[in-house]
């Protein structure tokens, strides 16, 4: 009996021995099974997948945005990229780290997107095991919108400029009397012709070196169509070397309806405009070859400009021409100030042809012009007044944000 | 010499340097190893600027090669990357796959534009080419119009609209105030339909104090930046004037100068005799 006692008490005691490395055992084992979960564990999908067609465009710009997944930047944080897919395409592949903000974004402007037709995406969050997730949005169309709803306040503003120049045209060409200030650096175009007239030399005029797309080039071609009359009335040579083919093409056009309209087509000849180069540079060195070898008596510089500008003044100034600049290109201005004897400055050049020509039309264009500054007076003037009571805390609001608004 | 000699003499020049550039090229000799590149460097740049003393044969040439290296240059330019790229890849994809673009039958409306300027080598049709131009000036107008308006006016409006008073800082109250008055007597300035006498008439000379303050900044901002450009070219030439290219800057300068004495003295001798 006392041995049977022994025996289940030495089986007592062996058989907690003997159970804890297997418990342990089992432990291990359910921790690293534990383990095994969390890493195995796929990320969680994003939230708020939204697919919409672009707003304010012409179409074919879809916008995908969706929220992060809660695994990135908190839960397991091991989002390791974000995948876009177009149907079954992948379009795009984003790292959490490229974007700051919580709601990401993806703008889809691919040119396989066509308008009115849908288009489903989805995206798959994967994380740095590669496990995967993912979430659908429902289907976009892209489609072009003829009214930009951001833009209200220039509707306004075009509508108003363009009400009051229409205005002013139909009173000037009703016969009104509309007062123009004298403009210096316009009284002397004649001055500067008869010079050359009087002296036997020919008369410059350089159109700019941009191309028909910009305005300052366009004012400059009116402007040579007044100069252009001048030199056919009074049987001046005229020079035009031009840097773009098809101011050259419209400088001809100009000119040859000027020389018609003053009964001497046969004094036109096509080469008076003649091109050179479209090289900035390259144009400035031709241009400066022919007043050193022409020695014109007059040279006018009236378009768009860069850096040539001094070099085609100074070569002038050197020859002792008469000169008369007009631009609206501020960081050239200085340089024909200082060169030239005459400058028209910004909107004196694009007035010089309503001076020139007396045109009704122009005239009244410009009368309109100058309300219109007058209406962006008032509103600076106004927006001045109350951004600053504003700022003396009196008024809660800003003149910016009440523009904005409108 | 005549006319026809020169030009045949410079079209023969430039043929053997063409040559001569071409045969380096093409035996993979590098240009600045052997100091060539130098030499053509100083001698147009040196040309260029023997405009400083008066119009010369230098200067004749270098002009001439520059405006019609950069004519010929364009041109191409102009074909490759839009008649045949742009155009002709639009039209004719399967024509012309390296442009890389999708067929779009739009392009048909430039290239009957572009048809239209050509009819101007026909007199009894050129005027056709009048289309292309309207249409041009046209779209270009309507276009730069909207631009315009909101960079030109728009958002220039917008930042002038700044508080006169800043509390706790006197600088930029003063900035602000000198910003607004500016903006204001200078639009002042360009109005054109009332007479600028009296109190209007002090405002736009206000104004136009301040456009000459902002022009004389911009003056010298310009001018520094054309007189470093002026410093990369004397780099250049005195890199030019290393033993390693034949002392280029300084026999070509050497014999610029010594040919212009020689010319400036036979002239002098001309007039004399005269």
């Amino acid at each position: 009996m006392k041995k049977k006692r022994l025996w289940l008490s030495a089986i007592a005691l062996l058989v907690p021995l003997l159970a804890v490395p297997a418990m342990a055992q089992d432990d291990a084992g359910g921790v690293q099974e534990a383990v095994q979960q969390v890493v195995d564990r796929p990320p969680a999908a994003v939230t708020g997948l939204a697919s919409n067609d672009a707003p304010n465009d012409a179409g074919r710009l879809l916008i995908v945005t969706f929220e992060r997944s809660a695994d990135d930047g908190e839960g397991e944080n091991d989002v390791a990229a974000y995948e876009i897919y177009r149907g079954d395409s992948l379009i795009s592949t984003i790292s959490p780290s490229d974007v700051l903000e919580r709601t990401i974004t993806y703008s889809d402007n691919s040119p396989l997107i066509q308008n009115g037709v849908i288009y489903k995406y989805r995206v798959v969050t994967v994380d740095s095991a590669g496990n995967r997730s993912e979430a659908r949005a429902d289907g976009a169309m892209a489609s072009g919108q003829w009214f930009h709803t951001g833009r209200v306040n220039m509707l306004v503003s075009i509508i108003l400029i363009s009400a009051f120049i229409l205005y002013f045209i139909r009173k000037a060409q009703s016969g009104a009397e509309i007062y123009l200030r004298p403009v210096a650096g316009l009284k002397a175009f004649d001055e500067a012709v008869g010079r050359a007239t009087e002296m036997g030399k020919p008369v410059l005029y350089v159109p700019g070196i941009m191309d028909l797309d910009q305005v300052e080039t366009v004012a400059g071609i009116i402007i040579l169509g007044y100069v252009s009359k001048m030199t056919a009335r009074y049987e001046t040579e005229l020079e035009v070397p031009v840097s773009r083919s098809l101011v050259m093409s419209n400088a001809r056009e100009v000119c040859k309806s000027s020389y018609l309209s003053e009964g001497r087509p046969e004094l036109f000849k096509d080469d008076m405009v003649h091109y050179l180069t479209d090289d900035q540079f390259a144009y400035a060195a031709g241009v400066d070859g022919i007043m050193l070898r022409k020695k014109p008596a007059a040279c006018f510089y009236q378009g768009k400009f860069y850096a040539e500008s001094l070099i085609l003044a100074e070569t002038g100034n050197s020859i002792g021409a008469i000169q008369i600049a007009g631009t609206a290109s501020p960081t050239q201005l200085p340089f024909f100030i200082t060169a030239c004897d005459y400058t028209l400055i910004g909107e004196e050049f694009f007035a010089a042809s309503a001076y020139l020509s007396q045109d009704p039309k122009l005239v009244g264009s410009l009368k309109g012009q100058d309300w219109g500054k007058a209406m962006i007076m008032l509103i600076i003037i106004v927006g001045t007044i109350v951004e600053t009571l504003h700022a003396l805390g009196i008024v809660p609001f800003t003149m910016i944000h009440l523009l904005e608004a409108g | 010499m005549s006319r026809d000699v020169w030009i045949l003499v410079s079209l023969g020049l430039v043929a053997a340097l063409t040559a001569v550039t071409i045969g380096f090229i093409s035996w993979g000799v590098s240009n600045h190893a052997i100091g060539f590149g130098f030499w053509i460097g100083s001698l147009l740049t040196l040309g260029i600027f023997s405009y400083l003393y008066k119009d010369n044969a230098f200067y004749k040439f270098s002009e001439h090669l520059f405006v019609g290296v950069s004519a010929s240059y364009w041109i191409a330019t102009y074909y490759w990357t839009q008649i045949d790229t742009n155009l002709w890849g639009r039209l004719f994809p399967a024509q012309f796959p390296h442009a890389g673009h999708q067929q779009n039958l739009f392009y048909v409306i430039p290239l009957i534009l572009g048809l239209f300027m050509l009819a101007r080598m026909i007199p009894s049709i050129g005027w056709i080419s009048r289309w292309s131009l309207a249409f041009i000036v046209g779209l270009y107008a309507g276009l730069r119009l909207y631009g315009f308006l909101q960079s030109n006016i728009m958002e220039q409006t917008r930042d002038s609209l700044r508080p006169l008073y800043i509390p706790g800082s006197f600088v930029d109250s003063l900035n602000n105030t000198l910003i607004v008055v500016g903006v204001i007597c200078a639009l002042l300035y360009f109005f054109f339909s009332r007479e600028h006498t009296g109190a209007f008439g002090v405002a736009s000379r206000v104004g136009i104090f301040f456009l000459m303050i902002s022009f004389g900044a911009s003056f010298g901002f310009a001018v520094m930046g054309r007189i470093s450009l002026l410093i990369g070219r004397f780099n250049y030439l005195i890199q030019a004037s290393d033993a390693s290219t034949g002392y280029a800057s300084a026999v070509v300068t050497a014999g610029m100068v010594l040919l212009l004495g020689i010319g400036a003295l036979r002239s002098r001798g001309d007039t004399q005799e005269a």
